[in-house]
């Protein structure tokens, strides 16, 4: 077939190089016309990089079409649709709350369903629960691990799921029991390679979606455990029309979209210059915001198929660790590795504000349930509550 | 599994951009013509020249970036931090200060983007020199570091030991002045790629990150038939002009930007700001009242509606008035297929398919006869998706009929009629009469009491 393929695409230009009178002979000499610029595929080794070849310019030139078909239908920017609306007043947002106990970098936080109680997890192996509100700690877990990158809060409020360095993924049931050890009851799941980079419940706290740092095809996939934390295996899972099991994905400078059905990716975006760090849907689930380590935060709408927005701004130098929307999605809020918090206008694409107050980089953020507040984790060992 | 916070590869991609960005800030404040002025600074009996001041600094970011005098003291400051300006007075304090202390750039030679990573070899020709100079009289983290180095490198300690020699002297044979700025230099670069223990370390950059996927990936053909794979399926897929997609932001923001307690403040007020949880518990899942804003939210999509507990109950007391109240019954069963335990799934379709969907079932939903020869077919071997089919036609269906005429019934009327719009409290203006903060009971507990009742009764 291939082989069918280059000797037309020959043909054709060989009867470019001709005079025009041989060119009517040409038709019926084809079947025996040898091509001479082409040596004889010999060697297999040759057929198969001719074929490598083929491939490489076909992918690249479906890469061109795809790109044309997307720009076709962009027809506006951002800004321009935002002109008519309101530009935001004078921002006030100040800390809150400072919550100290952690004995080192602050690595990942998740709030409750409460609006009020947090879990953070910190590069000391310590996984502690939070009243926020109070800035009382109610549960302290240790690791047998550093570096708990992922933490999050179970939807009953019951549980916490947590990793890092172990490789796994352990839930722990909060008891009200001060005596009790947590460890001690604590369920896993191992992640075989590498260790967990993010991990978050799913609509019930009897599914963890995790995800694995490290891997070619880093993959997204659920656990489902047993009613109170019985470990289960892994299994696929399927699509679901209501966006459940949709997942966001940043790897290196692109952003994917992956239906869990399949296993996937549906949608990829390429358009950052560094790697992603942090991707968060937008609130009505059509889109969503990434932020890398080239400094920007962009905004991707998923019906569109494009990049819609670049926020960024020529004195801003250092990467963006975190980015999660105001409850409107008006607002985007950027923790950023220079210990600052930048506060960006969706729509219109400008910088409401810069938010000062950690003395190291930002690594976590996450707004309230109810949108009252932001949360962000530093690596100066505490977190803020700001509002 | 050890960590090399120092490591190259992954730290070395990311971490070069930064410092690309602010050696162009630095190259722009060095401009003949746009840049700084700079002036001699006087430093005990010598004079200094091309200093200028922190003041400077912070004026020349305030007028290049347009930005206020907090974010270019806060830039400034980073561009000390990571060496780039070091101070002259009181060269271990890596602080941009908004007066006159006198700072000077520093040669790109001792960027730390230049020699990266730095080298013992470096670290210790540099004690040794500094240990000679001073006649033993380094700092005491430094005596350790000098004899921890002396051990690990012995094999080469000849040759350090020339090469400081070496340097002094040469050094020897210049200006004053020139000599204290090659010192000041050295010692800028390293206090900041072998900060003093204590001190703060800019170069941590946390754990290292996996090698680059892409260089990884070997360009084969699988990968190039998987790019094509994924080209055509994205060619097929549908899309929206951005004009319709963005437009879709501008309302969806207006719609909820009452609702977003930082853009607009909530009522009575916002429990971070004044201590006051009255927002909460007016807020809770069950109420014996909702809140007006919770009432009109239902109204924004189906979806809210069904998310709010309340809501959900509401509209349950509806569709029992208009008997297709076995619709939401269905889809909450499902709901609970999809998210809950594994153990439970086929005993949880089988409840599903008697209640529902079996003929002459008690609730008996109606789903279009393809779509139930679909699931009674998946049903044969239940997972957690066989009844995503069944529970999105039924979704639909109340979206598309039972909830809009539930928004025009009587029973939501009355409800958002009866909703309350709670006053707003200010923050008391006495800024010591702090409330006190109360905590509440933690959802943990609700459970287990409410399991404990289970268990009793």
């Amino acid at each position: 077939m291939c082989k069918h393929y280059l000797y037309s695409i020959l043909c054709i230009s060989t009867s470019l190089c001709f005079k025009p009178f041989r060119c009517r002979s040409l038709p019926a000499q084809r079947k025996y016309m040898r091509s001479p610029p082409i040596p004889e595929m010999a060697t297999q080794e040759v057929q198969l990089s001719e074929t490598l070849a083929h491939l490489k310019t076909e992918s690249d030139t479906l890469k061109g079409k795809l790109e044309e078909e997307r720009a076709k239908l962009h027809d506006v920017e951002l800004h321009q649709v935002a002109e008519k609306v309101e530009g935001l007043g004078q921002f006030v947002m100040k800390t809150r709350r400072t919550l100290k106990g952690h004995g080192n970098k602050v690595l990942c936080m998740d709030w409750c369903k409460d609006k009020r109680r947090i879990v953070s997890s910190s590069q000391d192996g310590k996984v502690i629960v939070w009243d926020a509100f109070t800035t009382n700690k109610e549960h302290a877990v240790t690791m047998p691990c550093t570096w708990v990158m992922a933490c999050a809060y179970a939807p009953s409020g019951c549980a916490v799921a947590c990793g890092g360095l172990d490789n796994k993924c352990s839930v722990y049931p909060l008891s009200l029991d001060k005596n009790e050890n947590l460890a001690a009851k604590k369920k896993s799941v191992a992640m075989h390679t590498n260790y967990l980079s993010a991990c978050s419940f799913t609509n019930s706290d009897m599914q963890v979606r995790l995800s694995r740092m490290g891997e070619d095809t880093c993959s997204s996939f659920v656990t489902a455990l047993h009613h109170f934390f019985d470990l289960t295996e892994l299994f696929k899972v399927f699509r679901h029309v209501l966006h459940d099991f949709m997942s966001l994905q940043g790897c290196d400078k692109k952003a994917n979209v992956w239906d869990m059905r399949s296993g996937q990716c549906i949608q990829s975006f390429e358009t950052h210059e560094s790697d992603i760090n942090s991707v968060r849907y937008y609130p009505s689930g059509d889109a969503f915001a990434s932020g890398s380590d080239d400094a920007t935060c962009r905004l991707y709408d998923l019906r569109a198929d494009r990049e819609v927005a670049i926020y960024s701004k020529e004195s801003i130098i250092f990467g963006v660790s975190s980015v999660d929307f105001s409850l409107s999605g008006r607002l985007l809020f950027g923790g950023y590795n220079d210990y600052t918090i930048n506060v960006w206008d969706v729509l219109k694409g400008t910088r409401v504000s810069i938010l000062f107050g950690h003395e190291n980089r930002v690594s976590t953020l996450r707004v309230s349930p109810d949108g009252t507040a932001f949360c962000t984790g530093s690596w100066d060992h505490t977190l803020r509550t700001w509002a | 599994m050890t960590i090399n916070t120092l490591a190259k590869g992954g730290w070395h991609r990311d971490q070069m951009a930064c410092f690309r960005k602010m050696e162009k800030v630095i190259v722009a404040m060095q401009d003949p013509d746009m840049g700084m002025k700079m002036r001699n600074q006087r430093l005990l009996i010598t004079v200094i020249p091309h200093a200028m001041t922190g003041r400077d600094v912070i004026n020349w970011l305030m007028q290049k970036y347009n930005m206020c005098e907090e974010e270019a003291l806060h830039l400034g400051g980073m561009l000390v931090r990571y060496g780039y300006i070091y101070p002259l007075k009181e060269p271990r304090s890596l602080v941009l200060r908004a007066d006159e202390s006198p700072y000077r750039f520093q040669t790109p030679y001792f960027w730390t983007s230049t020699r990266w990573p730095a080298t013992e070899l470096d670290y210790a020709i540099y004690l040794a020199k500094k240990n000679i100079r001073k006649q033993g009289e380094l700092m005491e983290y430094e005596k350790e570091r000098y004899s921890v180095l002396h051990k690990r490198i012995n094999h080469t300690w000849d040759f350090v030991v020339m090469q400081a020699r070496e340097q002094l002297r040469a050094s020897k044979q210049r200006r004053k002045a020139d000599r204290i700025v090659l010192e000041c230099q050295e010692q800028a670069y390293w206090l900041i790629n072998r900060p003093p223990p204590g001190a703060y370390n800019i170069l941590d950059m946390g754990l290292e990150r996996p090698n680059n996927f892409s260089t990884r990936v070997t360009l084969n053909s699988d990968y190039y038939k998987r790019e094509i794979e994924f080209c055509r399926r994205a060619l097929g897929r549908n899309r929206v002009k951005s004009s319709i997609c963005l437009e879709g932001f501008v309302k969806y923001s207006e719609q909820y930007l009452s609702h977003d307690p930082i853009m607009q403040g909530c009522l009575p007020s916002n429990p971070w700001i004044s201590d006051d949880t009255a927002h909460w518990t007016m807020n809770t899942e069950v109420v014996p009242i909702p809140s007006r804003l919770r009432v009109e939210r239902w109204s924004f999509s189906f979806m809210e509606l069904l998310n709010d507990a309340m809501g959900r109950r509401e509209f349950m007391t509806y569709l029992e008035k208009e008997f297709s109240a076995e619709n939401l019954c269905f889809w909450q069963a499902c709901e609970d297929i999809r998210h809950g335990e594994n153990s439970r799934i086929v005993e949880k379709v089988e409840e599903v398919y008697k209640n529902f969907l079996a003929p002459g079932a008690a609730r008996w939903v109606n789903i279009d006869s393809k779509t139930m020869d679909k699931t009674l077919k998946g049903i044969q071997h239940p997972h957690r998706f066989v009844m995503d089919d069944a529970q999105m036609h039924i979704y639909f269906l109340m979206k598309k009929d039972s909830f809009p005429r539930y928004l025009k019934s009587d029973l939501y009327k009355n409800m958002l009629a009866k909703a309350i719009v709670p006053q707003e409290v200010k923050k008391s203006v006495f800024p010591f009469m702090r409330r006190q903060r109360h905590s509440s009971p933690s959802p943990a507990q609700a459970v287990a009491q409410a399991s404990e009742e289970e268990g009793r009764a």
